[in-house]
């Protein structure tokens, strides 16, 4: 058996075939004193190949100064969203082969840089926590039972990875900074309709959701969140659920 | 200098459950963390969390559950440790329900339950198959709601002792490239295990057992360390796990001539014997010619319908068709075994005390031990909540009656530290240095094909001798080309390759030393369990020149030690 070292494919041959592709790199460092600017790196090919693959080649084979954030490489940990040929994607799960032979990654937009790839994510957590993004016990929580069916309006909403990919594609955050954006109103949204939270609490999430500056009516149903999320949540759907839920609430005098 | 009661180092599942028990009994309590708390690898663990709750078979129980994890352990783990982890397992698995896990449902709206490899009954709790990921984001929620203080994005260098005791942690944060100190009365490593000492695994590239290595330079002995698992199905190419539950929702193994092997070893468990004996199993057939491009076998889950696959295994699916290019519900996917789980690691009493005064682990950085020689599938993320909560509480009681550290050893330590980073980044100008990222490569290499599935007395001590090399060289000659201070990624992989060498130099000599088969410690050479001599833990003891080896008796309670059939 041929063992590579560490790599993307450990049991999966390296180059070999001579072919490359092209990575062009948004480089900014703040101790510099230069402004950001964009790096080519060709790198080896070879099928099955990840853009994180490719970075990392670069950080340990080329340029030691590159800076990005990796983890799980399975797209389940959310820390190398950024922008690849222009959109917001994870780099591990993002296949050379369905990118071009140029790939061009950029830091996520709408969020400061810290270094190349790295951006500060404080604001994009800022918001979350501002959805009181966490269950708050009933007092009265013996005995547990969830109906099937509201288990599957929370499910997929608690799948989210917080890798911050809607937020920074989404155009009302961007010309909003006190909107809350698509992931911490999916978060809102996934608290509201799980009945193991204390009731008393349930307005609150909705006050918070009806807010007229951070709320869910400055959702402008671009849908751009629900085109990049990662792991298909549909953030613009949970908002538009989150909607009539206010509404329901308003209407019945919850609220 | 920040000071606080209890600090936790590592805001994986193992610390969050640490620092939320701290913070519930009153302690003030931090976690300092590599990466933002839900970046860290507990959020890949899919399978679930093991509770003998009785949801879908009534005559299960806590003894039951106890008894599967020592038989799956080859009788290697201490009895009293894991009887009270088996019973606490019920409780802490209810509160994470009442904490907002997304647990799948029976029809009924109880905790859905599913079978597992060396498991008597369906005892495994689960969230579809991303069970860590629900599991670690409930914790974080539950901190956030806590108000529990977070250091991100820092990496601990070293702990710092005032005598015997360890008093705080020198730290680097990586947004700055600044030193940072944290002085604490009671520090508790919950740094994750060391999957990237080896050139095929499943965890993330984070998990280097770095945190093992800094408790074990601070004069903790890391235990049984050359127990390491290694999970039958991972995906050929990346290695990226495939979940236990794909075979215990009814996948089969088949191998190039299209039989399930699985019969000719483990006849009546077949594919869902405990993971060691998988792992070996596979690997056989692919070194005797019945694998398929002599790398890998097929992992079959067609025949469980596309509906089941996409309710209970969606992610596997779509992780099959991204890194393989297969579509797991008309084709097989491609499996090979690969380094998943270290058993071993830091020293730790029942209730997460090192010998260190001051010290305290959790999780997969720890070995209590209840994983013995083999972990069950299920019990991991059941370890991090178990004993993340124990080591929080004993942090917090023990920390009351403490008094805060002084400064002075922290000032010594940053020197240290510094020094240590000021030779990589000098080093780093010369032509002739060492790239840490190609020492880190050969390493990765003498692991996996020398300290691997299969071991014998020549390639260990083939392997002793490489890993001594390339720590000398590393120490002597590594240097990073990238001196700037912010956000310095080859940095701390650099920092980090010093502290790998070393543990996987404990697990190398750990098993040259062992002489018998048990569980994931497979011995050619010696290819029978040898409960006479070797029913006893391992205890290495750092030195630079290797690890010096202690043993110490198996706690036995109720169950002598019979053969292990499946």
């Amino acid at each position: 058996m041929r063992v590579e070292g560490e790599g993307g494919g450990a049991g999966v041959p390296a180059g070999g075939s001579g072919e490359t592709v092209v990575f062009r790199v948004r480089r900014y460092d703040p101790e510099s004193g230069v402004g950001p600017y964009y790096q080519e790196y060709e790198v080896p090919y070879r099928p099955g190949m990840t853009v994180l693959d490719g970075l990392l080649h670069i950080l340990r084979e080329v340029d030691q100064t590159l800076s990005l954030r990796y983890s799980c490489r399975q797209k389940i940990c959310g820390s190398c969203a950024m922008l690849i040929n222009g959109r917001e994607r994870l780099a591990c799960e993002t296949q050379v082969a369905e990118v071009g032979r140029t790939v061009t990654m950029e830091p996520l937009p709408h969020l400061p840089v810290i270094k190349d790839l790295v951006v500060d994510v404080e604001p994009f957590l800022d918001k979350m926590k501002a959805s009181m993004p966490y269950l708050i016990p009933r007092s009265d929580s013996e005995n547990i039972r969830v109906p099937p069916e509201e288990f599957e309006r929370y499910r997929v909403a608690s799948d989210c990875i917080w890798c911050a990919a809607c937020y920074s594609a989404c155009p009302a955050a961007y010309s909003n900074p006190y909107y809350l954006g698509p992931a911490a109103l999916g978060q809102l949204f996934r608290f509201e309709v799980d009945s193991r939270e204390d009731p008393s609490v349930k307005p609150l999430r909705l006050v918070i959701a009806d807010d007229d500056c951070a709320g869910v009516w400055r959702c402008h149903q671009a849908h751009a969140c629900s085109e990049v999320c990662p792991k298909h949540i549909n953030p613009g759907e949970l908002i538009a659920e989150l909607k009539r839920e206010v509404l329901r609430a308003r209407i019945s005098g919850r609220i | 200098m920040e000071r606080h009661g209890v600090l936790v180092v590592g805001g994986g599942l193992a610390g969050l459950r640490a620092a939320v028990e701290a913070k519930l009994s009153g302690a003030d309590v931090a976690v300092l963390s590599l990466v933002y708390p839900m970046r860290s690898h507990s959020v890949a663990a899919q399978g679930g969390i093991n509770a003998a709750l009785g949801n879908a078979d009534p005559t299960d129980s806590w003894e039951r559950h106890a008894f599967d994890t020592i038989k799956g352990a080859d009788y290697l783990a201490d009895q009293d440790a894991v009887e009270e982890y088996a019973r606490d397992a019920i409780e802490r698995v209810l509160e994470l329900d009442r904490w907002g896990v997304p647990f799948s449902r029976t029809e009924d709206g109880r905790i859905a339950q599913r079978p597992f490899g060396g498991a008597a009954f369906p005892r495994t709790c689960y969230a579809a198959d991303h069970t860590g990921h629900a599991v670690m984001h409930t914790l974080y929620q539950q901190s956030l709601r806590l108000g529990i203080t977070f250091y991100d994005e820092r990496v601990a260098l070293k702990l710092v002792k005032e005598g015997e005791r360890v008093v705080g942690v020198v730290a680097m944060n990586l947004r700055t490239g600044e030193l940072e100190s944290y002085a604490a009365r009671a520090v508790v490593m919950a740094t994750g295990g060391a999957g990237r000492i080896y050139a095929r695994t499943t965890n993330s590239h984070h998990s280097t057992g770095f945190g093992m290595a800094l408790a074990y330079w601070a004069g903790a002995p890391l235990e049984d360390m050359e127990f390491i698992q290694f999970h039958p199905t991972t995906l050929y190419g990346t290695n990226i796990l495939i979940s236990e539950a794909a075979r215990g929702e009814g996948g089969v193994l088949l191998n190039n001539r299209g039989e399930r092997f699985m019969a000719r070893y483990a006849p009546e468990k077949m594919e869902l014997a405990p993971r060691d004996i998988v792992a070996r199993s596979i690997y056989r057939e692919v070194l005797e010619g019945r694998g398929f491009e002599g790398e890998y076998v097929h992992l079959d889950i067609t025949g469980l319908g596309e509906d089941r696959i996409m309710e209970r295994l969606p992610q596997i699916w779509e992780l099959a068709l991204k890194f393989a290019g297969v579509d797991a519900r008309y084709e097989p996917i491609p499996v090979q075994p690969g380094h998943h789980y270290t058993m071993g690691g830091i020293d730790t009493d029942k209730h997460g005390r090192t010998e260190v005064p001051g010290l305290y682990a959790a999780g997969e950085c720890a070995c209590v031990s209840v994983h013995g020689a083999n972990r069950l599938g299920g019990n991991s993320l059941l370890e991090c909540v178990v004993f993340g909560k124990r080591a929080g509480e004993s942090a917090s009681s023990d920390a009351a009656s403490a008094s805060d550290p002084p400064s002075g050893p922290f000032e010594e330590a940053e020197r240290e530290v510094e020094a240590w980073i000021g030779r990589l980044v000098e080093r780093g100008g010369e032509e002739r240095a060492e790239n840490p990222y190609h020492l880190r490569a050969e390493m990765q290499r003498v692991m996996w094909e020398k300290v691997g599935i299969f071991r014998d007395e020549e390639g260990l001590s083939a392997a002793v001798a490489e890993l001594k090399s390339i720590r000398k060289r590393y120490w002597e000659g590594a240097g990073v080309r990238s001196g700037g201070k912010t956000f310095n990624v080859a940095l701390y992989d650099a920092l980090a390759t010093g502290g790998m060498i070393d543990v996987a130099l404990a697990v190398a000599s750990g098993a040259l030393a062992r002489r018998e088969s048990r569980g994931a410690h497979y011995r050619t050479d010696y290819p029978r369990r040898d409960d006479e001599n070797w029913l006893k833990h391992t205890l290495a003891r750092f030195t630079p020149d290797g690890p010096v080896l202690e043993y110490r008796p198996v706690v036995i309670t109720r169950w002598p030690p019979r053969e292990r059939k499946y």
